[in-house]
């Protein structure tokens, strides 16, 4: 039981990772991407490839990761993405989905369609079996980094410059750039950085989740279930609705196998008929 | 000129709509050869169609209208397999199966952002999904639905057996498509089809003028539902088979690119997409059968980047 709340946990915890950049994306550009999942197999593609040809330890992969989406990020953003903040919801749809066809073939093209396999180093394997909780050492190594992560971020946010600017860039672009912020940069460096975290989440989860050309559509729908759930206005909103999203997910296999992710659907679509803002929106606010 | 008569002459048939009808009515005469892949056209142009309801008049950005297509194609299959194998009875009762559970989920899209309605429309194509994989033994699960065989078409001339060729399945199809599109076309030319693009354009103004805009989209979506799921009957009857792609979410995604393709909110996109991403698909497998996907992607990029009215329209290139 605990094993299983300690599993959700950790599940919850990378799902945040990955989809917080979503979130950034989507609250504060108003962009619907749903090749975010892309960025998240490019990390983890790096890793398996950096590991397995050319033997790289598996610390130092995780680095070179987050680095590699980044850059990817970086290199999409001016070129495509900033030409999309303004048109409609129905182009941004087509256009995340046209890149997400195009990554999930060209994946299977240069590396092939078999998944990959992580060899995590020995110490990263096994358990502690604590009394009666089973606690794998993978998935606390997972819970410490995300949450550390999680708190850099939120301290980010609040406590620095750039947080500051970047609150408000989104919250005006027009007003921010007049008070000479470079607001086409601070995207650039978020969108960066949210693409970097979604590599970091992919090469963590790389083990966990599975990893093969088709990892952008099969988890597309949970890292959306984050940020719809969550409502995409703070940091605190994704986190509890990808914790609640792990956790119930995790159980719902273990419980009722037979229903498989029917569970996380249904839970959805009632958070979404009660709170169509999302769970923890602030009230009356945003579109 | 009076509103009336305005409303009259923007609704008259047009020379090319007689033109497309005549041409379609040519390619089940003329191409007996190829009907198969014409009766795969008709089926998507008719799922295009009542996408067109939704997304072109009414607005609504939907990523899972294979829920109704493949709820569709389930429930004529089953008719067939279980009930009985008379065509029409398995499409009547697609239609209204397919409709209900429009009606029932349109509740789920009034309220909320794109982004929510995006999210609820998947959901309910990924839990049907589910749900068809789940209960195996009514649907077969991952193997799909076998054993469906078809009766004879009875129609006023006689009765008719599907055969190999296709041709008896493309003449239902087309009679299916065209009855479906008459009844669109009476629609959108109503008051009612002028309130949904009232509405589409803004929501706000729509209710303050004295729409009821629930009560619209709820009837436009039950009805978009209805034909949708009328093109999933056609695809498992014309087949004899009903799989778990039916649900896919590729399907919904490679429908909005055939209306995209098509040009939405004027009802014939559907057609024209159909027939053009076909050949694509068909010209391009050729080539690259595996890659298929990356070309469609980067199709779409292209679109999106150009513009998709530029794109679909050339004449606008050289408008001020």
């Amino acid at each position: 039981m605990l094993t299983l709340l300690f599993d959700g946990i950790a599940y919850g915890m990378l799902l945040f990772v990955l989809a917080v950049g979503l979130a950034v994306t989507l609250g504060l550009m108003n962009f619907i991407n749903l090749a975010h999942g892309a960025f998240a197999m490019a990390g983890g593609y790096i890793t398996v490839l950096l590991m397995n040809r050319l033997g790289v330890p598996f610390l130092v992969c995780l680095p070179l990761a987050f680095l590699g989406a980044a850059l990817i990020g970086a290199v999409l953003e001016p070129l495509l993405y900033r030409r999309m903040y303004a048109r409609p919801h129905l182009d941004q749809v087509l256009f995340s989905i046209g890149l997400v066809f195009m990554a999930v073939t060209a994946v299977d093209y240069f590396v092939g369609g078999t998944p990959q396999n992580v060899q995590l180093p020995a110490w990263l394997r096994g358990r502690f079996d604590i009394d009666w909780v089973g606690i794998g050492k993978y998935r606390l190594f997972i819970i410490v980094v995300c949450g550390a992560l999680t708190l850099a971020l939120q301290a980010v946010l609040t406590h620095t410059r750039f947080g500051a600017q970047l609150r408000a860039s989104v919250d005006d672009p027009r007003v921010a750039g007049g008070l000479g912020l470079n607001v086409n940069r601070i995207f650039l460096l978020t969108f960066a950085v949210g693409s970097g975290l979604a590599g970091l989440g992919g090469a963590l989860g790389a083990d966990v989740l599975g990893l093969d050309p088709t990892f952008p559509l099969k988890f597309m729908i949970y890292f959306l279930i984050v940020c719809a759930v969550g409502g995409t206005t703070t940091i605190t909103g994704p986190l509890l609705a990808a914790l609640l999203l792990g956790i119930a997910d995790v159980a719902g296999k273990y419980y009722v196998p037979k229903l498989g992710a029917f569970i996380v659907y249904a839970l959805m679509l009632v958070i979404l008929m009660v709170r169509p803002q999302g769970l923890f929106a602030r009230a009356g606010g945003g579109k | 000129m009076s509103a009336a008569a305005g409303l009259k002459w923007a609704a008259r048939w047009r020379w090319w709509e007689g033109a497309l009808l005549l041409a379609l009515l040519a390619s089940w005469l003329l191409l007996p050869s190829h009907a198969l892949l014409l009766n795969e056209i008709a089926i998507l142009a008719l799922f295009a169609l009542s996408l067109d309801l939704i997304l072109g008049y009414a607005g609504i950005v939907s990523l899972g209208h294979a829920a109704f297509f493949g709820f569709g194609a389930y429930a004529a299959a089953l008719v067939a397999k279980l009930v009985m194998p008379d065509p029409w009875v398995g499409m009547l009762v697609a239609i209204t199966l397919a409709a209900v559970l429009g009606a029932v989920c349109s509740l789920l899209i009034l309220r909320g952002s794109d982004l929510t309605r995006l999210m609820v429309t998947l959901g309910v194509a990924l839990i049907l999904y589910e749900l068809a994989n789940k209960l195996d033994w009514l649907t077969g699960g991952a193997d799909g639905l076998q054993g469906v065989v078809m009766g004879p078409l009875l129609t006023p001339l006689g009765a008719f057996d599907f055969d190999l060729a296709g041709r008896t399945a493309y003449a239902y199809t087309l009679v299916v498509l065209v009855l479906c599109l008459y009844v669109a076309r009476r629609l959108v030319h109503s008051p009612f089809g002028y309130s949904l693009q009232a509405l589409r354009d803004n929501r706000l103004r729509a209710a303050s003028i004295g729409l009821s805009v629930n009560a619209r989209l709820i009837a436009v979506y039950t009805i978009a539902a209805a034909i949708a799921g009328a093109a999933g009957a056609l695809q498992a009857q014309t087949s004899g088979f009903a799989s778990l792609d039916v649900f896919d979410f590729h399907r919904s995604a490679g429908v909005m690119l055939v209306l995209v393709i098509g040009g939405t909110g004027y009802l014939y996109g559907g057609i024209f997409g159909a027939i053009v991403f076909t050949l694509l698909k068909e010209a391009v497998s050729a080539w690259t059968p595996q890659y298929w996907n990356f070309w469609l992607g980067l199709f779409l990029v292209v679109l999106v980047l150009v513009g998709r009215e530029r794109l679909i329209r050339p004449w606008a290139w050289f408008k001020p």
